[in-house]
């Protein structure tokens, strides 16, 4: 039997998610086809807008930003309204899981590098540990994760905060391997394993417990982000109860718990608006006739089967995930071979230093006002394809602070326009 | 001003850590002085062939020579850096016969073991090698680690009592009366060792001798003397991919070429190389044609190259040297053979000699002849025990296998730290406390990183070198903030920030030579975790902080009202 809906997604990462939820409430038959795991588990968990534009000087008011960025920006293709409308959405499908939606202004979050950064949504788990709300602070770091050093990152927080910010290393409770991984002591908060049979102390009081002696005058305390998977409101709530102060975890790299979560809720949300999601297979071509592509090839292993949808879009992420792929002769887009600008020489990629002003950071699709790729001549690429998240290109998320806000805007826009146009 | 030493070494690569071995074994004073960390000049940026000697085995014959002795030598007394691969030279369908036939000759005349095996044999060996292999020559060559090796050697000095200054560029060659009386050296600030004086400060050391082992360098330093020293300097790119495509050393055997060579070197292969004479040994062009002539020119040998992934590429710079007078064009044709510059001989300027050319594989031999020299100006007459003595590590190798059960890391990690230490496994791994992994991808430890920064202080290049941290497929990515954590709190924050960001601009700077497809894609996830994540790409300026969010009350009410 042949495989149809109206609107096809490519991609399962925030803008996929986005794009084919507004589909589906728009009334349309959604399908989403993803090949492998999106960038969310490597991703920090937090939600940002826009947290500079040229200056060091971090964005308080992203909205207002906006319409400063030069035209090819994502989001002066979406304006401002949309970029509104989606976190609007954010808030609403992630709703207890994540703080921020109260105001326009961006908070400053604590990174696991020492730093600040602007950011506009974030985990309910880190919103205790703001570095825009003054309170003195405990960061405590296990010896074994490697990963997050506690006073080092105090240290560093310590001489940019108006707050003191202190640091401990402690044992992690329990008999673990030098080399267990942050999802294995994870779970050992979930289930509050027993750490000794005789007077039935679980990790999670034995953990309180080694770090209350360092409290002092802390008035809350953060943790590298691996404080449960799926218990971490009750493991936060105990570890609250015990210390009697707020509890917080510091967003982190990979794998990244609070990225997981999001996941998690992303793909109920799915299913709850109906979108048949499918995930293991990449797509690999498609077929088009004048101008419209009728169809796209899912590679299942033995055979290609064709999807056939109305209306397609392009949210196979960015350079990470090679949505956006490469050669030594050139930088090319792999479903649809949309036009990806970029310099001929290879040489004029990239700048020497590391945080330069980076071309690669850019490479990604042009798209007109609809969200549809544009061919070298400046015209529509396909009639029905459209491009939302990291797979665009002419913005640097990293240096503007800007990666989940465009994801999340153009996926909702690319999504509703999709819908718009069903034939 | 300290007390003057007999010998002044100048130049912290394997030859001047050779020297300063060499000497302090005899029974010497001895100062090293470095500019960088030690291996900052070409000893860290080549190619990783302990050459059998093969490749002179047609033009240069004396090289071959020593080369051949000088493997086996190595072989002996620092088991822990070498790596007994073998090598083969193969001949394509159309490469010339002749010279074939010469290269087999040559090797036989130098006393380098060589056989013939048929395509199907070279194939057997090396499966990923070309169809079109007509037949190779197999030869001894072995993968070394320079790194390790320089270091080990540096390490044995200092255990012998000698000093060995980093960061310590010499800025000026003292003379008086006609004769080099010593040097004054600057002692710099930045990251690294500096044990014996605080940085800015200068030092004027005086010794009976100076030796001017600086390589590429050795023009410099040798006008500041105001002697002439024609060293040659010719770059070289070599480029390292993700994998060991070949467990031996592949040589294409046709009269000399650009990009004919591929070293197996730990978990990867390094492709080299190109022969470009430069103006200047600090500051020439890293060019793309370079980069792209390896995997062309290379995967006519090995046809999966031109798919594989590669990591990063670099560049060194050949310490070459030619009597004045001999006018070579083309620099693959300036001898790879050493001169030792006697300055009071050639240049009426007592108490100096110069140490130019040579090779990594025969860095102790150039130790030893350059110190029996000098050993004799002074009248010391102890003879040279470096050819015989087991560098620290490679003392006793039977006990390898015991350790790698013994420290019950996981057997991958356990098994490479042990390689790397060598005899020293004990000594380093045996801590009280855990010991987890920093480095994934090369699997390096804790212990190792902060047995590393022991030997190299608070510079993290240094610590990368001696531990492979931070050189597999990710390139730092995932660990150089790790490796950074490992200085604190023993250094301040200050200068962990310092090192840490040097580390990862070392890093881009070869990432940068390999930014298509998976390398690419790999420095894009490096710039997230590093830019977006870390927010490491800025200092944030920030004016107010109560202008920002600050939260609302139920998010921080104990977590109580979360949804789920
Ligand atoms: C290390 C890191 C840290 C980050 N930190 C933050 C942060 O702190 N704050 C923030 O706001 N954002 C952050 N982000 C960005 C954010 O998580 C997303 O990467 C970004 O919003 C892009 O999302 P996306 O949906 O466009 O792409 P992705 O998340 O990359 O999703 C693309 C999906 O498409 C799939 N796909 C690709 N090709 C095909 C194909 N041919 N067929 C089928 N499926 C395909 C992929 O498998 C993947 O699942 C971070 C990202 C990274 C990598
Ligand atoms: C591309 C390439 C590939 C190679 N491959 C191989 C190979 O596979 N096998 C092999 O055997 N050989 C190889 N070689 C050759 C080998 O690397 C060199 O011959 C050898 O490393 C030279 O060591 P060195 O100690 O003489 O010089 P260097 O390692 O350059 O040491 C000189 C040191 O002096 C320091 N210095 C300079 N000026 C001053 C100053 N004013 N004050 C203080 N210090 C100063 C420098 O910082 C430097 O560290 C290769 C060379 C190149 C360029």
């Amino acid at each position: 039997m042949a495989i149809e809906s109206d609107v096809l997604v490519i991609g399962g990462g925030l803008a996929g998610a986005s794009a084919a939820i507004e589909a589906a409430r728009g009334g349309a038959s959604a399908r989403l086809v993803t090949h492998k795991e999106n960038t969310l588990r490597n991703a920090s968990g937090l939600i940002d807008v826009l947290g500079y534009h040229g200056s060091d000087e971090p964005i308080v008011e992203p909205f207002e930003a906006i319409p400063d960025l030069p035209d090819h920006h994502p989001y002066r293709k979406v304006g401002v309204d949309a970029v509104r409308e989606s976190l609007a959405l954010f808030d609403e499908i992630t709703e207890g899981l994540y703080e921020g939606g109260h105001t326009e202004t961006n908070a400053l979050s604590p990174t696991y590098g020492g730093r600040v950064k602007p950011t506009s949504r974030y985990p309910k788990s880190a919103a205790a540990g703001l570095a825009s709300r003054a309170e003195d602070t405990l960061l405590v770091g296990f010896e074994t994760v490697t990963t997050f050093d506690a006073p080092l990152s105090a240290e560093r927080l310590d001489s940019s905060v108006p707050f003191e910010v202190r640091g401990v290393t402690i044992p992690f409770p329990g008999e673990f391997r030098a080399d267990a991984r942050i999802t294995r002591l994870a779970r050992a908060l979930d289930a509050d394993e027993l750490l000794d049979r005789e007077n039935r102390t679980g990790t999670r009081e034995a953990l309180a417990e080694r770090v209350s002696e360092h409290l002092g005058d802390a008035k809350r305390i953060g943790f590298p982000a691996i404080l449960g998977d799926e218990e971490h409101r009750e493991v936060r709530e105990t570890l609250e109860d015990e210390l009697g102060v707020p509890v917080f975890e510091v967003p982190m790299g990979p794998p990244s718990l609070p990225g997981m979560r999001l996941e998690d809720r992303l793909y109920e949300a799915l299913e709850t608006e109906g979108v048949r999601v499918e995930s293991g297979n990449p797509v690999v071509g498609y077929t088009a006739d004048e101008g419209r592509i009728t169809a796209v090839s899912v590679d299942r292993g033995r055979r290609e089967i064709p999807y056939h949808a109305d209306q397609f879009v392009l949210a196979t992420g960015g350079l990470v995930g090679k949505g956006i792929d490469s050669t030594r002769e050139g930088v090319f887009e792999p479903v649809f071979d949309c036009h990806v600008p970029q310099p001929e020489e290879r040489y004029e990629w990239f700048h020497d230093e590391a945080f330069d002003d980076q071309p690669y950071a850019r490479f990604g699709v042009a798209v007109d006002d609809d969200l549809r790729p544009l061919d070298p001549e400046g015209d529509p690429e396909f009639s029905n394809l459209r491009a939302a998240g990291a797979v665009l290109g002419g913005y640097d998320m990293a240096r503007e602070k800007s990666a989940s806000g465009v994801s999340l805007s153009t996926g909702q826009v690319a999504g509703r326009n999709a819908n718009e146009d069903l034939q | 001003m300290a007390d003057p030493v007999d010998v002044l070494v100048v130049g912290g690569g394997s030859t001047g850590c050779g020297i300063a071995r060499d000497l302090a074994m005899r029974g010497l004073s001895v100062t090293l002085v470095e500019q960088g960390n030690l291996t900052h000049g070409t000893t860290g940026r080549m190619h990783g062939l302990l050459h059998s000697g093969g490749r002179y085995a047609v033009s240069d014959q004396a090289s071959a020579r020593e080369c051949i002795e000088e493997n086996r030598v190595l072989r002996d007394i620092a088991g822990h850096c070498v790596e007994t691969t073998g090598g083969l030279f193969v001949q394509l369908e159309d490469d010339p016969d002749e010279y074939f036939e010469q290269k087999l000759e040559g090797c036989r005349e130098c006393d380098i073991p060589a056989e013939v095996l048929t395509a199907e044999e070279a194939r057997e060996r090396e499966p990923y090698l070309t169809r079109e292999v007509k037949r190779a020559i197999a030869v001894p060559d072995g993968a070394v680690d320079p790194f390790r090796l320089c270091v080990a050697n540096a390490a044995d000095a200092v255990e012998h009592g000698a000093r060995v200054e980093t960061h310590a560029p010499v800025t000026d060659v003292l003379v008086e009366g006609g004769e080099v009386i010593g040097v004054e050296v600057e002692h710099e600030s930045g990251p690294g060792k500096r044990v014996h004086t605080k940085p800015g400060t200068t030092e004027e050391i005086r010794a009976d001798h100076v030796i001017n082992a600086t390589g590429a360098w050795a023009g410099r330093v040798g006008e500041m003397a105001g002697v002439d020293v024609e060293v040659r300097p010719s770059k070289g790119v070599m480029m390292i991919m993700n994998v060991r495509q070949v467990d031996t050393v592949v040589n294409r055997c046709r009269p000399k070429g650009d990009a004919d060579i591929v070293v197996p070197h730990e978990t990867t292969a390094i492709l080299g190389t190109t022969d470009v004479e430069v103006e200047d040994p600090e500051d020439y062009p890293e060019e793309r044609w370079e980069v792209d002539l390896m995997i062309e020119t290379l995967s006519q040998l090995v046809p999966i190259l031109s798919e594989a992934r590669t990591i990063r590429s670099f560049w060194g710079v050949r310490p070459l040297y030619e009597p004045p007078g001999t006018g070579t064009t083309d620099p693959t044709d300036i001898t790879r053979d050493f001169f030792l510059l006697d300055h009071e001989d050639r240049d009426s300027l007592p108490g100096m000699t110069s140490i130019v050319g040579g090779k990594f594989t025969t860095y102790r031999l150039m130790a030893e002849k350059i110190s029996d020299h000098v050993c004799e100006k002074l009248g010391v007459s102890a003879a040279c025990r470096t050819a015989e003595e087991p560098l620290p590590g490679s003392e006793d190798f039977s006990v390898l296998r015991e350790y790698m059960d013994e420290f019950g890391l996981r057997s991958p990690i356990g098994r490479r730290s042990v390689q790397r230490l060598g005899s020293r496994a004990d000594e380093v791994l045996k801590t009280a406390e855990p010991n987890p992994v920093v480095c994934d991808c090369e699997a390096v430890t804790r212990a190792e990183i902060r047995d590393a920064i022991e030997g190299a202080g608070s510079d993290l290049n240094a610590v990368r070198i001696r531990t492979r941290a931070s050189m597999g497929n990710c390139q730092g990515g995932f660990c150089c903030h790790r490796m950074a954590s490992e200085l604190h709190p023993e250094y301040d924050e200050e200068t962990v920030s310092a090192a840490w960001d040097e580390l990862v601009q070392e890093r881009w700077k070869g990432e940068r030579h390999a930014l298509w497809g998976e390398g690419l894609s790999q420095a894009a996830l490096n710039y997230q975790l590093h830019g977006t994540t870390m927010s490491l790409d800025r200092e944030p300026a920030v004016a107010d902080f109560a202008a920002f969010d600050s939260g609302t009350e139920t998010a921080t009410d104990g977590g109580k009202s979360d949804g789920d």
